[in-house]
């Protein structure tokens, strides 16, 4: 299926230099800067960094669900050609969860404790399109069928459910107008691992019968390495490292992405090191002079301190934003 | 954290405009003698100054010689003076003017002076309940947050119950058999029925404390209770014990104002209270004067006013979802 | 079920310590009122001493827990005691003409300053970044500081006394025949005043929770799932957001119904309003204390059993507390 959306050259979604960020008193902080992205029809992209590097913020820009003084301030996000930093509220309601859905961080406060399951389910489906109350249950059936959750829980209410079983409640919700592209924050959190393992496998799973494309922000490399064909690493805003996954995994350029491989313990039993990286990420209010990494970076040279590094592809489909690769070519 | 919570607090528009409020109406209560024109009982101006003074003549009483060189001699000197005293009597039921800048009541006292000195005990009754209901609150919550169990448990019982048992009717029933009246009983009483809100408040707050990390840490290392309750506890709920009193004391400008409006204060003191008590008594409403009741009530809601937005302000600090954005 | 024993628990003991409170509070008193009384109220009939002395338990030989026992006994017979002021009426029969005006005027008011107050809670809340909302909100904290008796002195003096619109206290005119229509009229022109003072006053505070309650709510991420989902935003501001911010909100209702009681109480007594605040006033007055008693456990009940009314009503609406958890 990749290798046919690769011939028809036209991303689903191409995200373009998008700048995004909000407002406060003292400045405008850019949690996203300068970000370029494309995903294929039917491709998992995975977005992993560590927490407030932007991810979010960039999930939430690409569903324009920015809040209060968070703005996009610019940049385009051509989805089927159309852009939607540039669509009004009234044409972003019509692709919104329709065309792109979103699995929400935390289930558990994505359900609205008050209304059943089968409520919020099938209000998607009745604020979209004209159809009666039992096609509305019949689909939103369907989908809980999907992810495997028994139908006498279409009545149940969010605090009845186990956490597992919220979070697929939540994807089901995500599923249910049929998007081409579902977005996926962190939605397997606040699970234990073997949870964790069973929603990865159910999104797997749909995807291949359904064909939607996913975007899966994360700040656990670990998870995205078996399902995303591509991977982006984002740190403090900026995309430090983006290629195709197997590539990105084998041979890991920045210091970052190394860092971030670090963090997680190898599947063959052997920890060697869990130590990940040191310090904390940047305030993005006031964000280091040259490589926003390299106070951080094991590896800095003189450079790092001056000038900030672009991203620069290396080799086929393997870019990379660090002087260490600068003009390097993976042999 | 103690220093940037003030700081917000300054910061605060809303907090700042009620710390003013209050700023106002305690240098008003201070200044009271220099502020009010006339005595706030009375309802005359008396002068008295002298006139004349007449010096007699003086006159030789006694003559003695004591020795060949001595002499001594008395004189008396008559000396007549004549006072004025000059009494004016403030006239009745005045409308404001510019001698009496909120008129006088129906008994020709001056009500801006009343004001001024009501400020006194109106501030003073609110801010001394205030402060006793806070303490007994905060030693309630800390000991029911602090040791738990049973002690909690009895504590939050009686605090949901009394809670719900309406504290008006209780405070009048109280009031009306207390045969002392005055500003002492009226502390007590308004601090003895409106301690269970402050409490509750206080009292979550202590348990989600003590269950903190940094707290049990503490616990297992075997500091003493008391060091932890008044160095780790208690600085973290600082913001909260500010809260509370701020409404407690709003609750008691309120609650003096309405006992003392039933008359079952001390009415022969002046605050708001006793005026509306005698603005009411004097039928002021059915003789239009406005002058009479409508400042009091005026004052207290800049009071309440004032304390509800610091409350604000605290509320927004320690939760920034309130936060205008 | 658990959280319904719980609450019907609550309820009995807060009504066991309301009576017990009632009992002991007379005897607790530095001084001896019984006696004051006793002395002030030269000649009067034997009887009406019988009445004061079972009020105090003044000359009762009997220990104070043999007192306790008695007047408990009783209470549940619904003996009240008899009346001082106005000898020889049993207690509740004076008290039973002035619940149903309170009950009427309060019960009404209370419930359309509640629901007045929420929904303008909630809008100021949806729009919160508005002029209009800023200037909403100020002006009822600043409106929720008056005192309530002030409010109505307020309200007399320009609506009834200066603008003859609205009678001047009182709860009907007199001269009019019971159950005509007429006399139905003048009892609602009466009470609008009355209920104005306390719908005013009380509003501001539900207006100002239920204002933080949604502002709270609306940060959730249940409210964005719900913005993306593209649901109409009447359905988001009713059943994803109000309907979450208004279980705190009940509570809390719950919680200061007994001062919105107390208000209700004063506001009678401004306007003459023949209910149960009047006559507590009155018995203050004229130290009727066994109605004073009576009056002051009625209350108690009254604010107790609408307590308990809102716990059920947070039963009904909110599944969670229905599955016994929180």
């Amino acid at each position: 299926m990749i290798e046919l959306d690769r011939l028809e050259m036209t991303p689903l979604l191409q995200c373009k230099n998008l700048v995004a960020g909000y407002r406060i008193k003292s400045g405008f902080v850019h949690a996203v800067d300068d970000v370029s992205f494309d995903l294929d029809r039917g491709g998992f992209l995975g977005i992993a960094g560590e927490s407030g590097c932007g991810k979010s913020t960039l999930a939430y820009a690409i569903m324009r669900l920015l809040k209060d003084n968070a703005t996009i301030e610019s940049g385009s996000l051509l989805f089927k050609g159309a852009d939607l930093a540039k669509l009004d509220e009234e044409q972003m309601k019509k692709i919104r969860w329709v065309d792109i859905s979103m699995a929400f961080q935390s289930a558990m406060n994505a359900l609205n404790p008050v209304l059943s399951v089968g409520e919020q389910l099938t209000d998607a489906i009745h604020a979209h399109e004209e159809a009666t109350q039992s096609d509305a249950r019949k689909r939103a059936l369907e989908v809980l069928k999907l992810v495997d959750i028994p139908k006498d829980r279409f009545n149940s209410y969010p605090h009845q459910l186990s956490g597992g079983m919220k979070q697929r409640v939540m994807i089901a919700m995500a599923l249910i107008l049929n998007p081409e592209l579902i977005i996926m924050d962190e939605p397997t959190t606040a699970l234990d691992v073997v949870v964790q393992r069973t929603i990865i496998e159910k999104i797997q799973e749909l995807r291949k019968t359904l064909g939607f494309s996913v975007i899966f922000i994360t700040h656990d490399l670990s998870l995205l390495v078996e399902i995303s064909d591509t991977l982006a690493i984002m740190y403090a805003g900026k995309i430090v490292e983006y290629g195709a996954s197997e590539s990105l995994f084998n041979r890991p350029l920045h210091p970052y992405t190394k860092g971030l491989m670090n963090s997680f313990p190898s599947l063959t039993g052997m920890i060697k090191r869990m130590g990940g990286i040191e310090g904390k990420p940047p305030d993005l209010l006031k964000p280091p002079e040259g490589c926003r990494f390299h106070p951080r970076c094991p590896q800095a040279i003189p450079i790092c301190r001056e000038s900030c590094p672009s991203l620069e592809e290396i080799a086929d489909r393997h870019s990379v934003a660090c002087f260490l690769h600068k003009g390097a070519e993976i042999l | 954290m103690l220093k940037d919570t003030f700081s917000l607090f300054i910061e605060n528009r809303k907090a700042l405009f009620g710390l003013m409020i209050l700023v106002f109406f305690s240098g008003v209560a201070i200044f009271a003698p220099l502020i009010a024109p006339y005595d706030p009982k009375t309802n005359k101006v008396d002068v008295l100054r002298i006139v004349e003074e007449e010096m007699g003549r003086t006159t030789t009483v006694e003559r003695e010689q004591i020795d060949e060189f001595t002499e001594r001699r008395v004189y008396t000197q008559s000396i007549a003076t004549t006072y004025e005293r000059v009494t004016t009597k403030l006239p009745l039921n005045a409308r404001p003017s510019r001698q009496h800048l909120l008129g006088t009541t129906k008994a020709g006292q001056d009500l801006f002076s009343q004001m001024v000195y009501g400020t006194r005990i109106t501030l003073a009754v609110g801010l001394v309940t205030g402060l006793f209901t806070t303490i007994l609150a905060l030693t309630l919550a800390l000991l029911a947050g602090y040791f738990g169990g049973v002690v909690d448990d009895i504590i939050s019982l009686f605090t949901n119950v009394f809670l719900v048992i309406p504290s008006l009717p209780l405070m009048i029933v109280i009031a009306a058999y207390i045969t002392v009246r005055g500003v002492i009983p009226i502390v007590l009483i308004l601090g003895l029925t409106s301690w269970p809100w402050s409490t509750r408040i206080l009292r979550s707050q202590v348990v989600s404390l003590r269950n903190r990390d940094f707290v049990r840490v503490s616990r297992i290392l075997g500091e003493r209770p008391l060091y932890i309750l008044f160095r780790e506890i208690l600085p973290n709920m600082i913001s909260l014990v500010m809260a509370s009193f701020f409404t407690s004391t709003m609750a008691a400008i309120m609650g003096e104002a309405t006992l003392e409006f039933l008359g079952l204060g001390n009415v022969s003191i002046v605050s708001w209270g006793t005026i509306l008590y005698w603005a009411q008594n004097s039928g002021a409403l059915l003789s239009g004067a406005w002058w009479w009741f409508l400042p009091p009530g005026i004052c207290i809601a800049l009071i309440g006013t004032s304390f509800a937005l610091m409350n604000f302000a605290i509320d927004e600090i320690s939760n920034p979802k309130l936060r205008k954005r | 079920m658990a959280y319904f024993a719980r609450k019907i628990g609550l309820l009995l003991f807060a009504l066991f310590v309301a009576v017990t409170l009632n009992f002991f509070i007379p005897r607790m008193m530095p001084g001896d009122p019984a006696q004051d009384l006793i002395d002030k109220m030269q000649g009067i009939p034997l009887e009406s001493l019988e009445a004061i002395r079972a009020a105090f338990g003044v000359d009762s030989n009997d220990p104070l827990l043999v007192q306790y026992g008695k007047y408990l006994l009783n209470l549940l017979k619904g003996d009240l005691g008899i009346s001082i002021s106005r000898f020889p009426t049993p207690v509740w029969r004076v008290l039973q003409v002035a619940i149903p005006w309170t009950v009427g005027l309060m019960g009404t008011a209370t419930i359309i300053s509640f629901f007045l107050g929420t929904l303008i809670g909630i809008g100021v809340a949806w729009k919160r970044n508005t002029k209009l909302a800023s200037f909403t909100v100020g002006l009822f904290t600043f409106v929720r500081s008056f005192p309530y008796f002030w409010l109505g002195l307020l309200l007399i003096y320009f609506l009834a006394f200066r603008l003859p619109i609205f009678p001047l206290g009182n709860a009907y005119t007199p001269q009019l025949q019971r159950g005509t229509m007429e006399f139905f009229f003048s009892v609602l022109r009466h009470a609008i005043l009355p209920a104005l003072t306390i719908v005013i006053s009380s509003m501001g505070a539900w207006i100002l929770t239920m204002r933080n309650n949604m502002i709270n709510v609306l940060a959730e991420d249940y409210i964005t799932v719900a913005e993306a989902k593209g649901l109409p935003l009447r359905r988001i501001k009713t059943l994803y957001a109000a309907k979450n911010a208004i279980l705190p909100s009940i509570t809390g209702f719950a919680m200061s119904l007994g001062f919105v009681v107390g208000g209700g109480l004063l506001t009678e007594m401004v306007f003459a309003y023949p209910g149960v605040g009047l006559m507590l006033y009155q018995a203050v007055q004229s130290k009727d204390y066994p109605l004073m008693q009576a009056i002051f456990l009625f209350i108690s009940a009254a604010v107790l059993v609408a307590n308990f009314i809102a716990d059920i009503a947070i039963l009904i609406l909110d599944p969670r507390v229905r599955d016994g958890g929180k």
